[in-house]
């Protein structure tokens, strides 16, 4: 059989720290980017004798996740210790949850397809857990660094629904937007706060069953996944069309060779012990506890999407940037409130300032003007009081200098001139030093009203109105 | 033999020679600094001189704090001349070596944490330092407190001040004998199984594990995190109020501990039984156990019953369970807590070129033999396949005799019964045998494993007289009435004492 005579089977695995101040069991710092274990204390560093005592915050941020992915909030939840020995992990077991994850089902809606078709990937589980520390090898010594030890995670794992590398990306970005909405994670893959492991099987299109799969760890970027996929696809069709099986084993992915390659049995073939926390209480999360996270929740991405193509009559790839985070869909939104013609505010939102915005690379409120301030703009070029050319002009003037809207027009004199009779001359004196011109204008060369058009906004310095110009060439070519 | 100092009658008080203020008990000691008869200094001192004369025989002590001790004596002196005086303010404490102390070495008697010293302090020992308790040292335990006679701490043994060829106990011992020694005042300890009742009843001094979740555990290095507790060993009921009252209430830095109201434990000693129902479970009276000591625990309760008790014979049907369920939970908990100590951060490290041999030469190295097998026991248990029949089996048992309690607790107030089947066995005489000596726990384990609440206390002596000792448990947070009954006991007894 052909490659294409087979399908992927895919679930993925999302780890991703909460944006919680502080860590799941003590008062550390749960930031990223201070020196090494700078960041620690006792509880963390799993002294002889400390206790863990759960960030209540870090429950309603999964809450939340588990209620924008539609799953069940489980009333009655448990930590489990997961035992295993390694160097980043303090206490020689991870507080992770077992058989009572806090949230249990749900799904995640996929953006329509180019071909409009809607998909939806079923999770199984959302559960809390700790981070470990993190291993440094450096001048032949191994060091480690507990900053991150105990930062809380929740571990998304969806159910094998997932039946191409492309569809993998579309349900994490959709997850990671998700989850940026909610103001649950930083989405961070660079940073490690946005991790990824994928299990992978192959099957004859047609068939029900499963086949053997591999877990490939290790993926901190999308384009990753994408190519691992790609890689661990084609590598178990071929050994099945070569005769062979697919064992289950699990996979680190060489980013530098761009393939997979199988870990030894010894680094992950571990029996973790998992038994009830007994130094945690069972969590309980009541009704009104729920309720009271479901109030509080932003509006989400689908909703919002639903909402830009009604109300603004966006095409689904503009909705699709506008609301790809939280950030660039509020700022489009006071823009759009501001103006008349939303479709110029999307394009303007979408080509000008998110430019700026990626070129920075820092936020919103540091890169961009103030969205009154660029819906300020947007309204002088539709009142014709500034043209488009003379907009993109004074925006990037704003960047740069951060003034506001009217006084960088002003300064900068871009305002436009719609004064007839000043442009009427301008024109007269432009077809009177051109008279060949005319003449083959006149006898059918139609391509040289934009040549004189150009002379006039040269004329008058960029600033005359162009659609004045129009008008009064038109009649004065005529006549 | 000295003449008894215990109770708190006007008796003790002019026996007690200067140089031996370290025989008072904590109210009398409390009563004295006061009124300035004594100073924390002259109490400390005492303290610290007896230690130096016995403790080479005892045992008792893993590291003497004495620099230390002496400043928080003058400390505590300044604080008692402005009359801002808590109960503990000055009196000499002994710590079981399992109490992280902050700046003192805190061993939890095994090698693997010979040089380890904390920075930071257990709840317990922060709340008795703010008190102006004195902390004299930290005493010998069996390591990581596995073990019922103190022959398992991997630095030396510690003898019952009674005989000293046999043990104190445990895995408390060291505690229990220093206080049985007069080394200190009182002393701190912790129960998993019995690690306090029954070094209590060996050295013929009080015990008491609280409810659990009634004293914090933070900072205490755990062995079994749902049965541990922490709790006083004195030389009086009333002094072991005091400790309560001083240790017990809800923190913030340990989520399984209540924060249900904590009573006045000293104001509940009213000595007063009459109408108390007294719950005398059959199957704590069986075939083998000593007679003496069966005979001294009957006649303990008749005596209840001539003061105006009513005696209530109950039935505990899985008593005999409770052994086996406590060795699959304890060592299924103590697996996953000792895994910690892998020589990465802190404690013993045997050098290797990779992990995994580092942590198996450090652990090899750094446990000892009854560590190994109860952290390989509940390995086991947990592990894939053997969970179901064995840990989640335990559990179990475990529901079944907690409602065995609190079907009791229908018919009676409060339950009496022996502390240990047998008084103080010899030094090396359970320890070719691991199940013999788990069985020296078999009145004790079920109350942990049912979180009550349970007091040892002497109420006679043996043959060759060694301390028997009456064990009273109450409901979950029925501390008041079992310190009643036994400080009412305590009235009409007058307790020996041990010639060292």
């Amino acid at each position: 059989m052909a490659a294409e005579n087979y399908e992927a089977v895919i679930g993925l695995e999302v780890h991703t720290h909460l944006l919680t101040r502080s860590k799941l069991f003590c008062g550390c710092s749960a930031g990223f980017g201070a020196g090494p274990n700078d960041n620690v204390c006792p509880v963390c560093m799993g002294m002889p004798g400390v206790l863990p005592v759960l960030n209540e915050r870090a429950v309603e941020l999964a809450i939340r996740a588990g209620l924008a992915a539609h799953a069940e909030i489980t009333p009655l939840s448990v930590f489990d210790r997961k035992s295993y020995f390694y160097p980043d992990l303090p206490k020689g077991y991870q507080v992770s949850q077992y058989d009572l994850p806090i949230c249990r089902g749900g799904y995640i809606e996929l953006p329509p397809a180019a071909d409009g078709a809607q998909k939806r990937v079923r999770l199984v589980r959302i559960h809390l857990e700790e981070d470990a520390g993190k291993n440094i090898h450096e001048a032949g010594a191994s060091l480690v660094d507990f900053n991150r030890s105990g930062v809380p995670l929740v571990e998304i794992v969806s159910e094998p629904d997932i039946r191409s590398a492309d569809e993998a990306v579309a349900y994490l970005r959709e997850l990671r937007t998700l989850l940026l909405y909610l103001e649950a994670s930083d989405g961070k893959m660079e940073e490690g706060s946005f991790r990824c492991d994928v299990n992978v099987s192959v099957r004859p299109h047609g068939t029900e069953k499963f086949g053997v799969r591999t877990e490939i760890k290790n993926l901190n970027s999308f384009r990753y996944v994408e190519k691992a996929i790609a890689y661990e696809t084609a590598r178990q069709i071929d050994l099945i069309e070569s005769g062979g099986t697919v064992a289950q084993e699990t996979h680190l992915f060489d980013s530098e060779r761009e393939e997979t390659r199988p870990m030894r049995s010894k680094e992950f073939a571990n029996d973790y012990r998992y038994f009830p926390e007994p130094d945690l209480p069972p969590i309980r999360v009541g009704a009104d506890m729920v309720e009271a996270i479901r109030a509080a929740m932003p509006e989400l991405p689908a909703a919002r999407r639903a909402r830009y193509a009604a109300e603004f009559g966006l095409t689904p790839y503009e909705v699709g940037v506008l609301t790809q985070d939280r950030e660039t869909a509020e700022y489009f939104e006071v823009v759009a409130a501001a103006v008349e013609n939303r479709k110029a505010a999307a394009n303007w939102v979408m080509t000008e300032v998110l430019r700026v915005v990626r070129e920075s690379g820092k936020s919103f409120a540091v890169a961009a003007p103030p969205p009154a301030e660029t819906a300020a703009l947007m309204r002088m070029v539709e009142g014709s009081k500034i043209s488009l050319t003379a907009a993109k002009t004074a925006f990037a003037a704003m960047v740069k200098a951060g003034g506001g809207a009217a006084a960088t027009v002003e300064s900068l004199g871009l305002a436009q001139v719609s004064d007839e009779a000043e442009i009427a001359a301008a024109c007269e004196r432009v077809l009177g030093a051109e008279s060949a011109k005319v003449a083959e204008y006149r006898a059918g060369r139609d391509k040289l009203f934009g040549f004189f058009v150009g002379q006039v906004m040269k004329a008058m310095g960029g600033k005359a109105n162009p659609k004045i110009i129009n008008d009064i060439l038109r009649r004065q070519l005529a006549g | 033999m000295p003449p008894a100092i215990n109770g708190t009658g006007a008796l003790a008080q002019n026996q007690i020679m200067p140089s031996e203020l370290n025989r008072l008990t904590i109210a009398e000691a409390r009563d004295r600094l006061r009124r300035r008869a004594i100073s924390s200094r002259e109490l400390t001192r005492d303290c610290l001189d007896r230690i130096a004369a016995i403790d080479s025989k005892l045992g008792a002590f893993l590291t003497i704090s004495e620099h230390a001790a002496l400043e928080q004596a003058d400390a505590a002196d300044k604080r008692l001349a402005t009359g801002d005086a808590p109960a503990l303010c000055g009196i000499p404490i002994g710590v079981k070596d399992v109490f992280a102390t902050r700046g003192i070495r805190t061993t939890c008697a095994s090698r693997i944490l010979e040089n380890f010293v904390p920075p930071f302090d257990a709840t317990v020992i922060e709340r008795m330092r703010a008190d102006g308790a004195v902390f004299v040292g930290k005493t010998n335990m069996d390591e990581f407190a596995m073990g019922s006679s103190t022959e398992n701490s991997a630095y030396k043994p510690t003898r019952n001040p009674y005989d000293l060829d046999r043990v104190p106990g445990g895995s408390s011992g060291g505690s229990a004998a220093a206080v049985a020694a007069d080394e200190c005042v009182a002393a701190l300890g912790t129960d998993t199984g019995g690690s306090i009742r029954l070094p209590a009843a060996f050295c013929g001094v009080v015990g008491m594990k609280p409810t659990y979740s009634r004293v914090s555990r933070y900072g205490v290095i755990a062995y079994a995190s749902s049965l541990d507790q922490v709790g006083p060993f004195t030389k009086t009921v009333r002094d072991t109020a005091i400790v309560m009252n001083a240790i017990a209430g809800g923190d913030p830095r340990d989520s399984t501990c209540s924060t249900r109201a904590v009573p006045d434990y000293e104001g509940a000693l009213s000595g007063e039984v009459k109408g108390l129902r007294i719950g005398v479970p059959k199957e704590y009276f069986v075939d083998g156990m000593q007679p003496e000591v069966e005979r001294a625990v009957r006649a303990a309760i008749a005596g209840y019953e001539r003061t105006g008790a009513v005696i209530v014979p109950i039935s505990l049907p899985h008593t005999e369970y409770a052994v086996a369920a406590y060795y699959l939970v304890a060592t299924a908990e103590a697996s996953a807590n000792l895994a910690r100590y892998d020589g990465v951060r802190y404690g013993l490290r045997v050098e290797a070129d990779d992990n995994i041999t580092l942590y198996n030469r450090t652990r090899a190295r750094g446990f000892g033999t009854e560590v190994k097998r109860r952290i390989m026991l509940g390995t086991f248990a947990l592990s894939a396949g053997y969970y179901d029949a064995y840990y989640l089996k335990a559990q179990k048992v475990r529901t079944l005799i907690r409602r065995d309690f609190e079907k009791a607790f229908a018919d009676c107030d409060i339950i009496a019964t022996p502390t240990t089947p047998a008084t103080a066995f010899k030094i090396g005489e359970k320890t070719a045998d691991p199940l013999q000596m788990y069985l020296s726990d078999i009145f004790t384990i079920s109350v942990n494993l049912a979180g009550l609440p349970g007091l040892a206390f002497p109420c006679g002596y043996d043959g060759h007289g060694l301390p028997i000792g009456l064990q009273l448990i109450g409901p979950a947070f029925g501390e008041e009435p079992i310190l009643r009954a036994a400080d009412a006991w305590e009235r009409s007894f007058t307790p020996r004492h041990p010639a060292l």
